[in-house]
């Protein structure tokens, strides 16, 4: 895959701001997809809220892509006119909605990720993705704080609600390794000052979930299987379903104004 | 208009010389153009009329999120995206304000939201009809946003105090809505293919005369709308706000080049406003018995997300008590020591 980009113009810190981009593009798809969905109206507003923040911060990183190589169009050009094995956002955004509790469960592993990798692009080397970072972070803090709450109240409210937010975190759990690996492109970004050093954010991170966890008298899975592949373009199969809704408008009308 | 034939309860609007004090005095209130507040006495009928009306205002905006949604997950562009995402933000927001505003008379959301999931009460006409296209999207926040607005801006004035606060926030973001939703069409109609274009009129096509029927029927045939009107709550009939609609609306179809569905529409120099056809009523009281396109699937998808949430809610009741607890022991506990 990397090959493929290296001829469409993508050097190894576009794939970064690629893969920085698709992560909220892609789990704001995810969210927009339960619009009217909501147990309760408030949700139903913090649930559009989200999503809305993240298509803006996809939309921040995807103009950053175009503006270091204008031959890649424009920002929906990106977002709409790639396939799914141009996709490099990690597996836990894609994963589907399931019920309120999957939804607020995959939403605060990707939260507290989130923000750890946000604060350490504030310090990036490259004052654009630190600029990004910085306006990013002031959102993503609530985002973490209300998917936090949500985590709590489930896990430590009904036993069914304790149930379904335990097979939660059981089910995404496989999906947290992928967080912090690191290729080698990656890691050279990292050695320059420019990438975020996931090495030091699993760190924060585990310490920070195995805290709310213990809060939401949830355990944490051990033994489990983990998987790959989401920052290679190697997605699910729903994943390709839910890139073609968002996408057929655009691509029905190739070239077309809206 | 999100309300339409609000039930008053009443046959003909009352004689002042068959009221009481306490009624006259109200009344003299109202005259006097002093806003009713939730602590302020009033008639039973005024109370219930109310609560209907903004009732049904909240729901509609609640429903209407449904049609949009609808193209939330296709939007073309994500620029486009990002608009339709915080408009259905904003009309969610309307209708919790709206809910709120509702319960200072005294009736619960969850009792509002229960007459609605049981049909008992209503929203408005035009969110049974269907989005079939990008272009809806635009059409609907110029007509239907527009239609609203006009009954909106007449509600700023309306007699109960925190219904007409509420308005006055909502026509800011309506207003934004329309203006976005006319900028999506003309940008389609001055910037796109033909078949964008093809797009455009076939949505108007279909949503100019549903978007008339918001109004609510001629005011000939409602005596409901006549008590509204001597208790101050709408402040114009519906006939009036439709004509003002129109010809508001027509230039604006014009610089966009398109037409509507309406061969007896032209210019009145006589009058100064526009002739139009007549409206087929009995589609609109069809609709509203709930014999429209997407009545069914509007009200079941509401009480299936509903029904699916309950867990939720009783999950976060439960941990509420169960915080409420933990500080009440612990303060039990500070007492003694």
């Amino acid at each position: 895959m990397s090959d493929c980009y290296a001829t469409q113009g993508h050097d190894s810190l576009n794939q970064y701001i690629l893969h920085l981009a698709d992560n909220p593009l892609v789990l704001g798809q995810r969210l927009c997809e339960l619009c009217t969905h909501a147990p309760i109206l408030e949700e139903e507003t913090a649930l559009m809220n989200t999503s809305l923040d993240l298509f803006g911060q996809a939309r921040n990183w995807l103009d950053y892509a175009v503006a270091r190589n204008p031959q890649l169009g424009d920002c929906d050009a990106l977002a709409m006119g790639r396939d799914e094995r141009h996709f490099l956002n990690l597996l836990l955004c894609e994963q589907g909605n399931g019920n309120f509790a999957d939804t607020m469960a995959r939403q605060y592993l990707f939260d507290v990720w989130h923000r750890l990798t946000l604060q350490a692009l504030c310090l990036s080397q490259d004052s654009q993705i630190a600029a990004i970072a910085a306006k990013s972070i002031k959102e993503v803090d609530y985002h973490e704080q209300r998917s936090r709450n949500w985590v709590i109240r489930l896990g430590d409210g009904t036993q069914q609600s304790h149930d379904y937010m335990q097979s939660a975190i059981n089910e995404l759990w496989s999906y947290s390794d992928e967080l912090f690996v690191q290729g080698d492109d990656e890691l050279q970004l990292v050695a320059q000052g420019i990438a975020a050093n996931q090495s030091s954010i699993e760190v924060q991170w585990r310490a920070t979930v195995s805290q709310t966890m213990a809060e939401a008298t949830l355990t944490l899975p051990t033994d489990c299987f983990q998987k790959f592949g989401g920052k290679q373009g190697e997605h699910s199969e729903p994943f390709g379903l839910m890139l073609a809704e968002m996408q057929s408008l655009y691509r029905a009308h190739p070239g077309a104004v809206w | 208009m999100y309300a339409q034939m609000v039930e008053t309860g009443v046959k003909q609007v009352k004689d002042r010389a068959d009221m009481d004090a306490q009624e006259a005095a109200f009344m003299q209130q109202i005259d006097a153009e002093d806003k009713i507040e939730p602590q302020s006495w009033m008639p039973d009928a005024y109370r219930k009329t109310l609560v209907r009306q903004i009732s049904q205002h909240a729901h509609s905006e609640i429903i209407g999120m449904q049609p949009e949604g609808n193209w939330l997950t296709r939007a073309p562009t994500l620029k486009r995206k990002l608009q339709l995402a915080a408009k259905i933000q904003d009309e969610c927001g309307h209708g919790l304000y709206l809910y709120s505003a509702a319960e200072t008379l005294g009736t619960s959301r969850a009792q509002m939201l229960d007459d609605l999931h049981t049909g008992k009460a209503k929203y408005s006409s035009i969110f049974n009809y269907p989005t079939l296209s990008w272009a809806d999207i635009g059409a609907v926040g110029w007509l239907v946003d527009g239609a609203a607005i006009v009954n909106q801006v007449m509600l700023q004035r309306t007699s109960y105090g925190p219904y007409a606060r509420a308005m006055v926030r909502i026509c800011k973001e309506e207003s934004f809505h329309q203006r976005q939703g006319y900028e999506l069409l003309l940008t389609m109609m001055q910037q796109g293919t033909q078949a964008q274009k093809d797009m455009v009129q076939d949505s108007i096509n279909r949503l100019w005369w549903p978007s008339l029927m918001m109004f609510g029927p001629t005011d000939d045939e409602s005596p409901n709308s006549a008590q509204s009107m001597a208790w101050k709550i709408k402040r114009k009939g519906n006939d009036e706000i439709r004509q003002q609609f129109i010809d508001q609306t027509i230039p604006q179809l014009e610089v966009l080049g398109c037409t509507v569905p309406d061969p007896d529409l032209k210019w009145n120099e006589e009058t100064g406003h526009y002739d139009y056809g007549t409206i087929d009523w009995a589609e609109f009281f069809a609709v509203i018995k709930g014999n429209g396109p997407c009545n069914k699937q509007r009200l079941a998808r509401k009480v299936q997300a509903h029904e699916n949430g309950a867990w939720v809610r009783e999950a976060a009741i439960a941990y509420a008590d169960k915080q409420a607890n933990i500080k009440s022991q612990q303060s039990n506990t500070n007492k003694v020591a």
